[in-house]
């Protein structure tokens, strides 16, 4: 009788443990993992790239290939570590198959490394644009539908140098792999049309008082380059500008990003004018942006312009749809797929069309732009020029590119 | 004991000179130091080495303007340690309530000082609410105490940024504070034989002022009023305070609405001078535990120090070694416990 008892309990035990995974494998849904920096100084940042994965989720009414998507959220704090746990808690508690993100620069190389332990899941950029997430080393399970750090600042050393006339510029940016990105995609094109960059300083991630910073900038340079984000932007510009700050700004893509542009404050004094490039322009007309900026519009909390975290994880979940949608949202076969149809996926965007190189980085349209005031008192970023299908290697030949070097805090240099 | 030293130490150093004497002079030599290196016009080696003079003496004013802040949270944080034993670990969650609560009341009536005022006193009815229904119940009992702060912080974090999401906000300094001004140290000199002087915001010499004058006002309260002197009998021995006849709890909870008032006051001061975001709590609470395990933990001068090393280490390591000058912090840390594991102004016990 005992026995028998004990048994029972044992099958009642047992059946409780396989019940959640037998839910798993309902043929009905299909789990995408989101990750996004839901906390830690990124967490505005984070919270707009939900935004963007949602309005394509939302534009496909919540089903591909007839089931239904199942949004499963981890949340990471911009630094390494953190995505990498929440993405492994992602894989292998949750068992999503295919994964949205990083956002931050590090994650992206982080989890990239970890996406190499994982071939049977599918993992698509969010908004993490290092250079070597996918160009030195890449993982072939890692794709990037969204552009990196030195493509978005296509155009603007050029700009800088020749339209505005800066020939000296020191640059101010945070110290990890996102901004040396930046200031090598700037610097690129500055350095070659015969600009100097006589002082650079690297600041950590997360850093208040930058006045020290700004004391240190020299104060013979034609205008100052900014690539710093979120909370850090915020700081660094109403400091720069209650410390009288003179010389004219270049802006990083996300330093006059909307996550940065609809903070309150002061610091919009010394923004208006702002040059930058990214891969998006508040004030771009072509329909397919505007109709992309009403379906973002109707998220909750949303900026008056789409960010270029909304955006890039908008791509990039918008890929992964159309890739499971070509499949029959059939990834039984550990992805395989899934990853071929991704490899050779080429779609039309908000901001024009985007393919992939054999890296999996994406080929896509960049855009020149300035800050401006419109009428009802927001800052936007004015659309200057469009650079077409700017590739991975800023339309150098791979090898000479290659040659440059890896981006790093020293390299390159012109002081 | 003076009576004691005096022959002594005339004893040791016969014809020569004492060793305070020596410290004396060394101090004397490193004032003289600081000062020409303040308000000499430097040569271009020094320059060359140390970027430009002004860079350094901002990173120095910074640096104590810093610490200013830091010491306005670190001795509310030590007081309430030193006298009930409690790592109160909610800590930075004060400190950032008390700026999203400044900046509340300071956008909404357009008065700066009523959102400074605002800080301190909604602050410091949290903090006796929370000593009274929270702590008290879980009294002599330091590691759950040390628990239950945290998981009030985790708690206090996600309410937070429930209520006033993930943006990053700036505290608008009114205008009599706002703008540079001019000091009496040379930067360089221009060809035309012009000379540069240094410019620095005025808001942030109104911070120091601000933290030097509470930091007289509570030494002046912990050593000339009968409260203070409940609080220091407290911090030596609780139980004899309380055999005494003297109600342990009313000074407890009076410790503890002046920590959290100090800590919801630096909230609305510091985001007013850097900016208030989520994350703000760690940061401060990592800073004031740096600062109280440097300076000493329940000691008030002890915090003052502490707060001046780590300020002037961060601006410094921020100019000069941007990539390590974290690690600046913790060496100093290091280095205190492997020396004074009491802290600098602590008392071994």
């Amino acid at each position: 009788m005992k026995m028998h008892r004990r048994t029972l309990l044992a099958l009642a035990l047992a059946s409780g443990l396989t019940a959640p995974s037998l839910a798993l494998a309902a043929d009905d849904t299909i789990k995408i993992g989101l990750l996004a920096t839901f906390e830690g100084p990124f967490t505005v940042l984070g919270e707009d790239s939900e935004r963007g994965a949602m309005t394509a989720v939302e534009e496909v009414a919540g089903t591909v290939a007839g089931k239904k998507i199942e949004i499963v959220k981890g949340s990471s704090d911009a630094s390494p570590d953190s995505a990498v746990r929440a993405a492994r808690k992602l894989v292998e508690q949750d068992g999503v198959k295919v994964l949205i993100g990083p956002l931050s620069g590090d994650e992206g190389l982080a989890v990239k490394d970890y996406a190499k332990t994982q071939p049977t899941v599918t993992f698509l950029n969010g908004a993490s644009a290092a250079q070597d997430t996918t160009f030195r080393d890449p993982a072939p399970n890692f794709f990037r539908f969204g552009t990196d750090g030195a493509q978005w600042m296509a155009g603007l050393g050029t700009y800088a140098f020749k339209d505005k006339g800066y020939k000296n510029v020191a640059t101010v940016a945070e110290d990890y792999s996102f901004p040396y990105t930046q200031v090598f995609g700037f610097m690129a094109e500055f350095c070659k049309a015969g600009g100097h960059v006589p002082s650079k300083s690297w600041v950590p991630i997360g850093n208040k008082d930058f006045s020290s910073v700004i004391a240190a900038i020299p104060e013979n340079v034609d205008a100052i380059y900014v690539a710093l984000g979120g909370a850090d932007a915020v700081n660094f510009l109403t400091q720069y500008q209650q410390s009288g700050g003179a010389a004219p700004l270049i802006g990083g893509s996300i330093t006059v990003d909307q996550t940065v542009l609809t903070a309150k404050g002061k610091l919009r004094d010394v923004l208006v004018g702002t040059p930058s490039a990214g891969p998006t322009a508040d004030t771009n007309d072509t329909p397919s942006w505007t109709k992309f900026v009403e379906a973002y519009k109707k998220q909750p909390g949303a900026f008056p312009s789409p960010s270029l975290f909304a955006h890039a994880y908008y791509i990039n979940m918008k890929a992964a749809l159309l890739g499971l949608d070509k499949v029959g949202g059939d990834v039984s076969d550990g992805g395989a797929k899934l990853r071929e149809t991704l490899s050779s996926l080429s779609f039309e965007t908000p901001t024009g069309k985007v393919s992939l190189d054999k890296n999996r980085n994406a080929i896509a349209d960049i855009f020149l732009t300035e800050v401006t005031e419109n009428e009802d008192g927001t800052l936007l970023n004015k659309l200057i020029k469009v650079v077409p299908q700017v590739n991975q290697t800023l339309g150098i030949a791979e090898a000479d590119f290659t040659a440059l070097g890896a981006v790093s805090r020293d390299n390159p240099s012109c002081p | 004991m003076s009576i004691l030293d005096r022959p002594s130490s005339s004893g040791i150093s016969g014809g020569g000179v004492s060793r305070r004497q020596a410290w004396g002079l060394f101090w004397l030599l490193v004032a003289a130091l600081v000062a020409w290196l303040v308000f000499a016009v430097w040569p271009d080696w020094l320059n060359a080495i140390l970027i430009s003079k002004k860079a350094f003496v901002s990173a120095i004013l910074n640096g104590i303007t810093l610490a200013g802040l830091y010491f306005l949270v670190a001795s509310g944080f030590t007081l309430i340690f030193g006298l009930m034993r409690n790592v109160n670990l909610a800590h930075g969650s004060l400190y950032l309530l008390g700026a999203y609560i400044g900046y509340e009341v300071a956008s909404r009536t357009g008065y700066w000082l009523l959102g400074v005022a605002a800080g301190f006193i909604v602050l410091a009815a949290i903090g006796v609410v929370m000593q009274v229904v929270v702590f008290r119940r879980l009294e002599g009992d330091d590691l759950r105490q040390t628990l239950v702060s945290i998981g009030i912080s985790i708690v206090a974090a996600d309410l937070m940024l429930a209520v006033w999401a993930g943006g990053t906000y700036q505290i608008a300094v009114p205008e009599w504070l706002d703008g540079a001004v001019t000091l009496p140290v040379i930067t360089a000199v221009r060809s035309n034989g012009a000379s540069v002087f240094l410019t620095y915001p005025f808001y942030r010499i109104a911070v120091l002022a601000a933290a030097i004058v509470i930091g007289i006002g509570l030494w002046l309260m912990l050593n000339k009023t009968r409260v203070g002197m409940m609080i220091r009998a407290g911090v030596d021995d609780r139980a004899m305070l309380s055999a005494s006849g003297v109600n342990v709890h009313a000074v407890f909870a009076i410790v503890f609405a002046v920590g959290a008032g100090l800590a919801g006051f630096a909230g609305v001061v510091g985001g007013s001078a850097l900016s208030v975001a989520p994350g703000e709590d760690i940061r401060y609470l990592l800073a004031s535990l740096v600062v109280v395990i440097v300076g000493g933990m329940g000691s008030i001068s002890g915090a003052a120090i502490g707060a001046l090393l780590i300020g002037l280490a961060e601006q410094l390591g921020l100019v000069y070694f941007p990539t390590y000058g974290v690690v600046l912090t913790f060496i100093i840390m290091v280095v205190t416990l492997a020396i004074r594991p009491q802290g600098i102004m602590g008392k071994s016990r």
